[in-house]
C-alpha cells in the first residue's frame, strides 16, 4: 500500500498538536484538541484507502483496480457526523460551565431553593394583596356607611 | 429468528423517537419506554433460547453480503449480555419512574431522560450484536453520547465538573478505538470481525501485537482497568441514583464484552496473558484499597466496581475455556449485583438524606427493609457462600488452578483477599449506616468536625421512598439470588458460550456459510 507523504505528515502534526492542546486546563482548548485529534483520525482512515488519485466509483468509468476504495470514505463520513454531534454537546457543556462559573447558582433559576422561595414570595404577594383588597373594601364600606350616615344627617 | 435480531436495536431507537415527540406527556413517555424495554427483554430471552438450540444467528443488513454490508451476529455470549442488560435497564427504569412519582412532578427527571435512556439502551444492544468493528464503534458512540447527557442531567456545577472528566476520557478512548479500526482496515482491508479473524493470523506477529494492544487499550479505558480507571470513582457518584446504577452495571461491562470478543476472536495468538494478569492484580488490589478509604457509600461502591473488574480481566487473561466460562458468569453476576447495590445506595440517600457514612446512622429503625436489601446485596458482592459472588469467584479460582501458572496462584490469593476486603468495606458501611444509632453518628461527627475541616454544609434532606422503588430494587435482588439458585444451568450455558468462543470457526462459519472470500 502506498500513501501520500504530505497527508501522513499533516496527520502526525495534527495528532501531536491535538493531544498537546487537550492537556490544557481550559475547556475550550480541550475542545480544540478534540477537534484536531478527531480530524487526524479521519485523515488516518482516509490514508488507509491507499494511493490517492484513483477514479471515483462510477460504473463503467475505470477498471475495478483503478477505482478508489469507498469503504474508508464511508467510515470517515460516519466518524465526521459523530464528531460533529459530540462537538455540539461539548460546546453546550462549555457554555454551561462558563455560565456556572460566571454567575454560580445565583444565575440559575431552576434550583429547588429558588423555586421554594419563589412560591413563598408569590403566596406572600397573594396574601398581602388579598389583605389589601379586604382592607380597601372594608374602608370603602365604612366610607359608604359614613356617606349614608352623613346623607341621613344632612337634610 | 433472524428477523428478531435487528429489533433489539430498532425498538429502543423508535421508542426514543416517540418519547422525544411526547416531550411533555410524562405518563405516555413512561408507557412507551417500559413497553420498548420489556419487548427487548422478551426478544432477547427468545433469542437466547434459539441461539442456544440452533447456533449463532446472522443478519445481513439491507441484503448486502458479509464483508461489504453490515452484519449483525448473535451468539450465546451476545444473547446472554442482551438479556441481562435488558432486564437491568428495565429494573432501573421502573426505579427511576418510582422516584419521579415519589418526588412529584416538579422534581422528576427532565423530559429528555426517557429518550436519552432509550438511546443508551439501543447503543448498548447494538454493541452486543455488532458483527463488524465499525458498527461496534457506532454502538459505543451512541451509548456514550447518551451517557454524557445522563451524567450531566440538570447541569449542576458538580455534575458538569464530574461529567467533563468522564467525557474527555471517553472521547480519547473512542478516538483510540477508531484509530485502531483504521489501522486494522489498512492492514487487512476489512472491518467485519469474522473476516478479520481469517486475515489477522496472516499478518506479521509484531503488527498483530500492536493492533491487539491498541484495541485492548481503548477497551480497558471503558472497562476501567487499572491504571486507566482513575476517571470512574470521580464521575459516577455525582449522577442521579438510577443513572449511576445503569452506568456501574452496564457501561464497564460493555468494555469487558468487547475485550472478550476481540481478544478471543481476532487475536487468539497474542501472548498477553502475563500483562493482563498483572493489570488484573493491580486492579483488584488498588481498587479495593481505595474502597476501604471511602467515607461515602456511592464512592465506596464505585471503588469496589473498579476492583471487581479485576476478576473479569483475570478470567480473560487465562483465556482457557474454563476461564472464559467463569468470566461470563462473573459478568452476569456483577452486572446484576452492582446495579442493585447502587439502587440500594439511592434508597439510602433518600431515607438518610445523604450517602456520607460519617453522617448516616440509625437507618435500621428508619428503614428496616432497605437494611435487608443492602445486607443481602453486600454479602453477595463480598462473596459469602452460597451466593453467586462466591460461586463466580470459585469458578475463576478453579480455572486459575487448572492453568497452574505461578502468576495465576498469586491472582487467586489476591482475589481471595479482595473478596474479604470487599466484605469488610461493605459490612463497615452497613454497620455505620444501619446498625449504630443516630446519636452515635452525631457524636462521632462532632468529633470529626473538631479534628478536620468541616465537610460540605448541605442540609440533610430526606425524601420518601415509593413502593415502586423498593419493588424494583427487590425484584433485582431476587434476580441476583436466582443466579445463585439456578447457578448450575447458568454455568452450563456459560460453558457452552465459552466453547463457542474458544472455537471461533462457529462464529466465522455462521457469517460466511460458503467460506470466507
Amino acid at each position: 500500500m502506498s500513501a501520500s507523504l504530505v497527508l501522513v505528515v499533516v496527520m502526525a502534526v495534527m495528532y501531536a498538536a491535538g493531544v498537546y492542546v487537550m492537556l490544557e486546563r481550559s475547556l475550550t482548548r480541550v475542545l480544540i484538541g478534540f477537534l484536531l485529534v478527531g480530524n487526524a483520525t479521519n485523515l488516518l482512515i482516509f490514508i488507509m484507502s491507499g494511493r490517492p488519485g484513483s477514479a471515483p466509483i462510477v460504473t463503467g468509468t475505470a477498471s475495478d483496480e483503478a477505482m478508489a476504495d469507498p469503504v474508508p470514505q464511508v467510515l470517515m463520513l460516519t466518524a465526521i457526523v459523530i464528531n460533529f454531534g459530540i462537538t455540539a454537546l461539548l460546546l453546550a457543556l462549555i457554555y454551561r460551565s462558563w455560565w456556572l462559573a460566571q454567575l454560580g447558582d445565583e444565575g440559575d433559576i431552576v434550583t429547588d431553593e429558588h423555586a421554594e422561595e419563589t412560591t413563598e414570595l408569590t403566596e406572600e404577594t397573594f396574601r398581602s394583596s388579598t389583605e389589601d383588597e379586604e382592607a380597601i373594601q372594608a374602608a370603602l364600606d365604612a366610607s359608604e356607611h359614613e356617606d349614608e350616615a352623613e346623607g341621613a344627617q344632612a337634610p | 429468528m433472524n428477523a428478531l435480531i435487528p429489533l433489539v436495536v430498532a425498538i429502543p431507537l423508535l421508542g426514543a423517537a416517540i418519547t422525544l415527540a411526547l416531550g411533555r406527556r410524562r405518563r405516555q413517555q413512561i408507557v412507551v419506554s417500559v413497553l420498548s424495554l420489556t419487548s427487548v427483554a422478551v426478544i432477547s430471552s427468545v433469542l437466547l433460547f434459539l441461539v442456544d438450540r440452533d447456533g449463532p444467528g446472522v443478519v445481513h443488513v439491507g441484503g448486502w453480503d458479509a464483508p461489504w454490508g453490515i452484519v449483525l451476529v448473535v451468539d450465546r455470549l451476545s444473547a446472554i449480555m442482551l438479556l441481562v442488560s435488558a432486564l437491568m435497564l428495565l429494573g432501573v427504569l421502573i426505579f427511576a419512574v418510582g422516584q419521579g412519582i415519589a418526588d412529584g412532578d416538579s422534581d422528576t427527571p427532565v423530559s429528555i431522560f426517557h429518550p436519552t435512556y432509550l438511546v443508551l439502551a439501543a447503543g448498548l444492544f447494538d454493541a452486543f450484536v455488532a458483527g463488524d468493528l465499525f458498527n461496534m464503534y457506532v454502538g459505543f458512540e451512541m451509548l456514550l453520547s447518551a451517557s454524557y447527557v445522563l451524567l450531566t442531567l440538570g447541569g449542576t456545577g458538580a455534575r458538569i465538573r464530574a461529567g467533563i472528566t468522564y467525557i474527555v476520557v471517553s472521547l480519547m478512548s473512542s478516538l483510540l478505538f477508531l484509530s485502531a479500526i483504521a489501522l486494522l482496515y489498512g492492514a487487512t482491508g476489512t472491518v467485519t470481525m469474522a473476516l478479520l479473524a481469517e486475515r489477522i493470523p496472516d499478518l506479521p506477529s509484531d503488527v498483530q501485537l500492536i493492533l491487539g494492544l491498541l484495541l485492548l487499550l481503548a477497551f480497558c479505558v471503558k472497562a476501567a482497568v487499572f491504571p486507566l480507571s482513575f476517571w470512574l470513582p470521580d464521575s459516577y457518584p455525582t449522577a442521579p441514583a438510577p443513572v449511576t446504577a445503569v452506568f456501574a452495571g452496564l457501561l464497564t461491562k460493555v468494555g469487558i464484552y468487547a475485550i472478550i470478543r476481540t481478544q478471543t476472536l481476532l487475536f487468539p495468538d497474542n501472548q498477553l496473558t502475563a500483562p493482563l494478569m498483572i493489570a488484573a492484580l493491580l486492579t483488584l488490589v488498588i481498587g479495593i484499597l481505595g474502597a476501604l478509604a471511602q467515607a461515602d457509600i456511592k464512592r465506596l461502591l464505585s471503588f469496589t466496581l473498579v476492583s471487581h473488574i479485576g476478576y473479569m480481566v483475570f478470567g480473560i487473561a487465562m483465556g482457557t475455556q474454563l476461564g472464559i466460562s467463569a468470566t461470563i458468569f462473573y459478568v452476569v453476576h456483577h452486572i446484576t449485583i452492582q446495579t442493585t447495590l447502587f439502587l440500594c445506595a439511592g434508597l439510602i440517600e433518600r431515607v438518610g438524606g445523604t450517602t456520607s457514612l460519617s453522617r448516616l446512622g440509625g437507618l435500621l429503625k428508619a428503614a428496616p427493609f432497605v437494611a435487608v436489601l443492602y445486607f443481602i446485596g453486600a454479602m453477595n458482592l463480598g462473596g459469602i457462600p452460597p451466593f453467586s459472588g462466591f460461586l463466580g469467584k470459585v469458578a475463576l479460582f478453579q480455572a486459575g488452578v487448572e492453568l497452574g501458572d505461578p502468576l495465576s496462584y498469586v491472582l487467586i490469593a489476591a482475589g481471595a483477599a479482595t473478596s474479604l476486603l470487599t466484605l469488610y468495606a461493605l459490612a463497615r458501611a452497613w454497620n455505620m449506616a444501619f446498625w449504630r444509632t443516630k446519636a452515635q453518628a452525631e457524636e462521632l461527627e462532632s468529633l470529626d468536625s473538631m479534628m478536620e475541616a468541616p465537610q460540605d454544609e448541605g442540609t440533610v434532606k430526606t425524601k420518601t421512598i415509593s413502593p415502586m422503588m423498593t419493588g424494583a430494587t427487590t425484584a433485582m435482588l431476587v434476580l441476583t439470588v436466582a443466579l445463585t439458585v439456578f447457578a448450575g444451568p447458568i454455568f452450563d450455558l456459560t460453558a457452552r458460550a465459552a466453547a463457542n468462543i474458544e472455537n471461533p470457526s462457529t462464529y466465522i462459519d455462521a457469517v460466511f456459510p460458503d467460506g470466507a472470500p
